[in-house]
């Protein structure tokens, strides 16, 4: 199955990532190959077979809705953001993003 | 395991550790030691030893910690950018259960980035080099751990598995390396990757040192509501009468030394009494494209959240939100990360979803029967961990498929949620280690673990550096 360029910059679009020219071109390659190799599936007979998504053995495990005291609490969090023009992330208990509208 | 006691002090062992680990600098097994911590650790526990009081199952053992573990000391980078600034506010629950029975960990190991890989090349830090061979990879995507088992800097390292990379790195360094039963021991605080597959496990001297840390880490864990009531501390008596051997797996294709090395254990098991059955498993062959459609799948969900907002890197050319999460990803991510996404969403995408991610969960299905068919027959199976001992650096890393078929024989247990341990069993002629696996039907972990260490002795170490 060929990939196109235009199949590549859908699937960055839909990854969230900027990619370079020189990396869209190995990628184009790769995938091309990869999902050749995966294509090997069709020659296996499924008809009649339930899938599977899961291997755990357990199902609808409950338990109280409560709050429990947190180590990593508001503040802890907060201090992982990432700065922004050179200054710090947050302010007014809040991480600052660049503008949306 | 060698714990601390009035006679070996848990400094001293924490002291021992730290200076081998910076003799083997040029292995590039640590992307961070913890000195300063791991020290004041090992007085206190020096301290409650002194004071006659009980210190732990691994009193004062110093242990390495892989990269995808969060832990207040040192970086959670999962060996990749996007992650480099990670402090991580709180331990996993590995870290706590190993940490209350006295383990030091003094330093985070190397590892594929957010553990796509199988020889820890695809590092932000740059490849751990093999413990016999510094031109050869470590294996992965769990590598600094091996190497730091087998290079004896610790007695014991965590590791995660989510198609093989705890086993073919141990394989490839001459230790022991588990996956337990998916659902064992808990993942909560460790970096996801796929979520259905992945697993907890550990490397080790001997299949008797990861029967204790089982002992000490599986169970339910509120935090994480896919873990298993414990059933590994329940008393086993499985008796263990005959071993699989997988017909349909092609071993001329095997190198001459794995195939050696299984046929002499096939051998030794004979003679010891055990009976062989042939078992045919068609459905097993399609198991790597199965794996390849699945985990990139999950990998492309799991991953998302790294956004460049809340936590890690956020590039700072970024004008607008939108540059934040793409200019974020695509400098934070490593090649291969951003292949395995773009997979993911390519099988997820409409058009594509029937004919890859469903008929791959339906094959999925056939993988699992499979295994059970097999376990009515035989009580374990035993396999080569992977096709070739350890490759040369950069052997693979330009051909993606050449790189995933390393994963052929060990990616099936994890579709299928069993348990494997990778043993040592020997040394190809230039003296690189070969492993095998042992793999068991759920549940059976602690049969499994003590069958090994009746049919397999202790891991060599390799101090030496070149």
């Amino acid at each position: 199955m060929e990939i196109t360029r235009e199949e590549i910059d859908h699937l960055a679009k839909l990854s969230d990532f900027s990619l370079s020219d020189e990396e869209k071109d190995g990628l184009t390659t790769d995938l091309k190959n990869i999902i050749g190799y995966i294509s090997q599936l069709n020659e296996l007979d499924t008809e009649g077979i339930e899938p599977t998504y899961q291997v755990f053995e357990m199902e609808n495990i409950w338990r109280e809705d409560e709050i429990l005291p947190q180590e990593a609490d508001r503040e802890a969090l907060l201090n992982l953001a990432p700065a922004y023009l050179g200054a710090s992330g947050v302010q007014d208990n809040q991480i600052k993003v660049p503008k949306v509208l | 395991m060698k714990i601390a006691s009035k006679d070996v002090s848990a400094v001293s062992m924490v002291k021992e550790a730290l200076e081998k680990a910076k003799r083997c600098k040029n292995y590039n097994i640590f992307t961070s030691l913890n000195e300063e911590s791991a020290l004041n650790r090992a007085k206190e526990i020096d301290e409650k030893i002194a004071r006659g009081e009980d210190a732990g199952r691994l009193a004062g053992v110093p242990y390495a910690l892989k990269d995808n573990f969060l832990s207040k000391e040192g970086n959670t980078t999962a060996s990749s950018k996007i992650l480099e600034p990670l402090r991580a506010p709180l331990d996993s629950t590995t870290v706590e259960k190993l940490e209350a029975e006295g383990a030091i960990m003094i330093g985070r190991t190397n590892m594929d980035s957010f553990a796509h890989g199988s020889s820890t090349e695809n590092s932000y830090f740059g490849p751990t080099l093999n413990a016999y061979d510094k031109e050869r990879v470590a294996g992965g995507s769990s590598g600094g751990s091996a190497v730091a088992v087998a290079k004896g800097i610790v007695q014991f390292a965590t590791g995660t598995d989510t198609g093989g990379s705890i086993r073919q790195p141990a394989s490839f360094n001459g230790v022991y390396g588990f996956k337990p039963t998916y659902g064992t021991i808990s993942r909560y605080g460790v970096v996801a990757m796929a979520s259905s597959t992945d697993c907890i496990g550990f490397f080790a001297r001997s299949a008797d040192d990861i029967d204790l840390l089982m002992q000490i880490c599986s169970g339910q864990d509120p935090k994480d509501l896919t873990t298993l009531p414990d059933y590994y501390n329940e008393k086993n008596d499985k008796e263990i009468k005959k071993i699989g051997i997988i017909k349909d797996f092609d071993l001329s294709k095997v190198d001459p030394s794995i195939k050696k090395a299984f046929d002499d254990k096939v051998s030794e098991l004979k003679k010891d009494g055990y009976e062989i059955v042939e078992l045919s498993m068609p459905a097993l062959k399609y198991a790597l494209a199965v794996y390849y459609i699945v985990v990139p799948a999950e990998i492309t969900s799991n991953l998302s959240r790294h956004d460049g907002i809340r936590y890690g890197y956020r590039s700072e050319s970024a004008k607008s939100l939108d540059d934040v999460f793409s200019m974020s990803r695509g400098a934070g991510f490593m090649p291969e990360n951003k292949r395995r996404i773009m997979i993911g969403n390519f099988v997820l995408s409409s058009g594509f979803y029937d004919a890859y991610y469903l008929k791959a969960q339906k094959a999925r299905t056939l993988i699992i029967d499979e295994y059970k068919k097999a376990f009515e027959k035989c009580d374990f199976i035993l396999t080569p961990v992977s096709p070739s001992p350890a490759f040369k650096l950069g052997e693979k890393v330009d051909d993606p498929v050449s790189m995933y078929l390393e994963d052929v024989m060990s990616v099936p247990l994890n579709l299928a949620g069993v348990p494997g341990l990778a043993i040592p069993a020997g040394e190809t002629e230039s003296g690189l280690p070969v492993g095998l696996q042992i793999v068991g039907p759920r549940r059976s972990d602690k049969a499994l673990l003590e069958f090994a260490g009746r049919i397999a002795g202790e891991a060599k170490i390799n101090e030496e550096v070149e």
